[in-house]
């Protein structure tokens, strides 16, 4: 099957190499391959396949990587609209069924 | 002077855990089969704690789990021939990947049951496996801070789990690769539609309601002819976006599924129009066609919350276009459907 791509160019992912140590772990988390080793440390090669989910952020050791991470789900993102809060699908709330 | 002593502190800790069957039952199926549609989907839990499977002893793996019992069931299920313990966390009823989204499925969290179940009496080495997907709420480098304990990231899927661990612990590419497989799509569909079934029926009730007003009076027989056309058209939007745009998700045109659901609700249009049921008039057909369209891609739009390949940034760049589109779509559409009422 086809590899499934959402928009182009805009991913907030970031990397600063300047603190990476090469540790491997974003790749081991990464469900979409987006990141390589290269010359020992890690390397962005596929960043439209980033869904933003933040795996890879929160298990760097060395704070090296930043992404404003959450859910891509329009619902969360109207429900966030009307509540004035960040995007939420309320998906283990007690009333009502979501996602 | 008496000397007091705790029973319970000289039977071995493991013999307290609860042990669970790898073979689902009837039951399991059953209930897995109604939160799919929605059924008690909230209460669909396992208490936290610790479980076994088959004999585990000091050297058995720990396997960390969410307390969602559709996600329990198919780890327990791919677990059969292994003995291992099960470490299931608090996740509210949710499963891993969600739950690690909100922070549920966590490093607190972890770090908490790891404590309470005294883990560390219980095996000899220091190392649990949580399914990949969990690392979206937990920090491998803080738990180990925090317990000793080193957590090694499964495979994405509990049926990768045998050859994760035959491999030594090692997961393939594939195996750490999150796809989204025509099976899991479809799988989505009555979730989609129970979401918005308040208005899914809404809508048409509406529609069928004021189909009976015309200048003169008001006419039931009006209402069950044009409102029937109604609910027919507005079925086949939904169709569209619940159903088509599940499953022809990869095949569909544009990357954006507002227009994936906007392309499908106008062919489902079209092929109305072949069959002469969308509209008696021009304004009325073109009003079709401004609902249809607007409603199959909103629904369509939502399904971005299901896949698995779609970002936060994305999904807000493509609503900010699309969201008032849509609403001036349905609104003109409505209006002009109104009006065909009356003349």
């Amino acid at each position: 099957m086809a590899t499934l791509t959402y928009l182009k160019d805009v991913v907030t992912l970031q990397l600063d190499l300047q603190k990476c140590n090469g540790c491997m772990m974003c790749i081991t988390v990464c469900p979409h391959e987006v990141f390589q080793l290269k010359d020992k440390k890690a390397f962005i090669q596929n960043k439209d396949q980033c869904m933003e989910c933040g795996a890879c952020e929160k298990n760097c050791p060395e704070s090296a990587i930043n992404v404003k991470s959450g859910v891509g789900c329009a619902a969360a993102v109207i429900n966030g609209l009307l509540k004035g809060t960040a995007p939420n699908c309320d998906c283990s709330n007690t009333k009502g069924d979501c996602c | 002077m008496s000397l007091s002593i705790n029973i319970n502190s000289l039977k071995p800790l493991s013999a307290s855990v609860p042990r669970v069957e790898t073979q689902l039952n009837w039951n399991d199926y059953f209930g897995a089969f109604k939160v799919r549609w929605g059924i008690g989907r909230n209460s669909y839990i396992v208490k936290p704690g610790l479980y076994k499977v088959g004999k585990p002893n000091g050297e058995s793996d720990v396997m960390v789990s969410a307390n969602y019992k559709l996600s329990f069931d198919i780890l327990r299920k791919n677990l059969d021939g292994l003995n291992s313990w099960i470490l299931v966390l608090d996740t509210r009823g949710v499963n891993v990947w969600c739950a690690a989204g909100k922070g549920t499925f966590g490093t607190k969290e972890l770090v908490k049951r790891i404590k309470l179940h005294e883990v560390d009496k219980l095996v000899n080495h220091k190392k649990v496996i949580v399914p990949q997907l969990g690392a979206v709420g937990i920090a491998a480098h803080e738990v180990k801070e925090n317990t000793g304990f080193r957590v090694v990231y499964g495979p994405v899927r509990a049926n990768d789990i045998k050859p994760f661990v035959d491999a030594g612990y090692k997961a393939t590419p594939e195996m750490r690769r999150v796809t989204f497989p025509l099976k899991e799509r479809v799988k989505l569909i009555p979730v989609e539609l129970v979401y918005g079934k308040y208005f899914l029926l809404l809508v048409p009730a509406i529609f069928l309601i004021l189909s009976g007003f015309s200048l003169r009076s008001y006419s039931f027989d009006n209402a069950l002819i044009s409102g029937g056309r109604a609910i027919t058209n507005l079925f086949g939007a939904y169709i569209a976006g619940c159903v088509l745009n599940p499953i022809f998700l990869p095949c569909i045109p544009f990357r954006r599924f507002s227009l994936k659901g906007l392309l499908l609700g106008w062919l489902i249009a079209s092929v109305l129009l072949y069959f002469r049921l969308l509209g008696a008039s021009v304004i009325e057909i073109i009003s079709w066609f401004l609902i249809i369209g607007s409603i199959s891609s909103f629904l369509a739009m939502n399904f971005t919350g299901a896949s698995t390949f779609t970002s936060l940034s994305g999904v807000k760049k493509e609503m900010r276009l699309a969201l008032p589109l849509q609403f001036a779509a349905v609104s003109i559409g409505f209006i002009g459907w109104l009006i065909t009422r009356f003349i």
